[in-house]
């Protein structure tokens, strides 16, 4: 679906599009955009998708282990949740003319990404606690400003997944804290869940921004709202009263409140490690990018039967002709 | 209602077909666009719609539409082929004396 290739007037298209923008008026599916936007949006959307799909995995890892049927029941709602919100993603994502199946082989090939994030183990149950607070946080403080980007079903999308997300968040919290407030051993799995997710979390909102490579033409268009650095920061500002309520350490030695700036000042993320894992190399790409491929795999003869099934159906085939 | 599918251009063979989801929260609301779902066959979107789109009880009934099937006027239509707003089609246009009271 190349609409720009059948403009009869491009610039006055153009200037329609750059006047829509300034305006603060969303860009809708089938508005004439320039073929850069309608790429870079695709990217940005499949990443997050594919993110909400490949997150169900390290929780999920839970579930069977979860310490309470409680804890199971809500766990089991939270990573259904992450599915609905890739579908609702990729949902968005297909209004600008790619298709699902096309997304999913992108995602299978390796030649579309996810989150960093979800390529770290979740090595205790503490670890669940960690993600709800940690990884849900990180993720709001950035959805909600996404919530106003400027292509329309995208946002609308981030309305309703914010709306689910302060859910998991609380859950998350409420788990450290059952945690924190207990034995001894059970605080040191806090301590230990939150050394651990501590920094990725950070290093989940993106490249600092004299490095990040796409965010003046994202700003310029409204994709974006505000740079990683200020996603980072508010996080920050957010997270560190939290820890201090749950009794338990930031492990960053350079972490100081700063009252001339009003913010948290913070230690330097390690930059080539996260690079390291967004090339492949972090503790679980391999395990989590086959399991998907494993399972888009063993579901085939699902949607084939499906398929199948409808196609006779639709020939008015007897509903007993077995 | 704005319809967000993409072109109903040639899908992939053997795809699902794509499934507009339109929900009515509770009675007396009208049905809303939602999203979209794929599945193989109605009953099957109806489903998959339920499943990804009322998890909250957000709807009490649910809409599907093929989105092949969708009519919708052209995105650049705008101004020519939609009427300009008239003043005088809203009752804001008129004056009327403090006098008559409530009008
Ligand atoms: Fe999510
Ligand atoms: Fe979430």
């Amino acid at each position: 679906m190349e609409q720009s290739s059948t403009v009869p007037n491009g610039s006055a298209r153009e200037s329609h599009f750059a006047a829509l923008l300034s305006a603060g008026e969303k860009i809708e599916p089938r508005d004439w955009m320039p073929v850069a936007y309608r790429r870079t949006m695709i990217r940005q959307i499949a990443q997050h998708a594919h993110s909400e799909v490949i997150g169900q995995q390290p929780e999920g890892n839970w579930i069977t282990r979860a310490p309470s049927l409680a804890r199971k029941a809500i766990l089991v709602a939270k990573v259904q949740d992450e599915a609905g919100h890739g579908l609702y993603l990729y949902s968005a994502c297909e209004t600008l003319g790619i298709s699902r199946d096309e997304l999913n082989e992108l995602l299978h090939q390796g030649r579309q990404k996810y989150s960093s994030i979800f390529n770290y183990p979740t090595l205790s149950w503490a670890d669940v606690g960690a993600i709800g607070w940690l990884v849900d946080g990180a993720a709001i403080t950035n959805q909600v400003t996404l919530t106003r980007t400027s292509y329309g079903p995208y946002a609308r999308a981030m309305v309703r997944i914010c709306k689910e997300e302060s859910f998991h968040q609380r859950q998350g919290f409420e788990i450290m804290t059952t945690l924190a407030q207990g034995s001894e051993a059970q605080r040191a799995m806090a301590q230990d869940a939150l050394d651990r997710w501590w920094w990725p979390s950070l290093a989940m909102l993106g490249p600092p921004d004299e490095q990040s490579t796409h965010t003046d033409q994202s700003l310029q268009w409204g994709i974006k709202l505000e740079t990683n650095d200020e996603i980072r920061q508010r996080f920050v500002d957010q997270t560190v009263p939290q820890a201090h309520f749950l009794g338990l350490h930031v492990p960053d030695e350079a972490l100081a409140w700063n009252e001339g700036r009003g913010h948290w000042d913070f230690g330097d993320i390690d930059w080539d490690a996260f690079w390291e894992v967004v090339r492949g190399n972090g503790p679980c790409n391999h395990e989590r990018l086959a399991h998907k491929v494993q399972a888009w795999q063993d579901g085939a003869w699902v949607r084939e039967a499906g398929l199948a099934y409808a196609a006779k159906q639709a020939h008015g085939a007897p509903r007993n002709s077995a | 209602m704005q319809h967000e599918t993409a072109s109903p251009a040639t899908p992939a063979v053997g795809a699902n077909p794509l499934w507009e989801v339109f929900v009515r929260a509770k009675r007396g609301l009208n049905h809303v666009h939602a999203g979209s779902v794929h599945a193989p066959d109605a009953a099957t979107a109806l489903r998959h719609a339920r499943d990804v789109y009322t998890r909250r009880a957000e709807g009490v009934s649910i809409w599907l539409v093929a989105s092949t099937a969708i009519v919708a006027s052209d995105p650049d239509a705008q101004g020519d082929w939609f009427e300009d707003d008239k003043p005088y089609r809203h009752p804001t246009f008129y004056t009327v004396s403090d006098e008559v009271g409530h009008l």
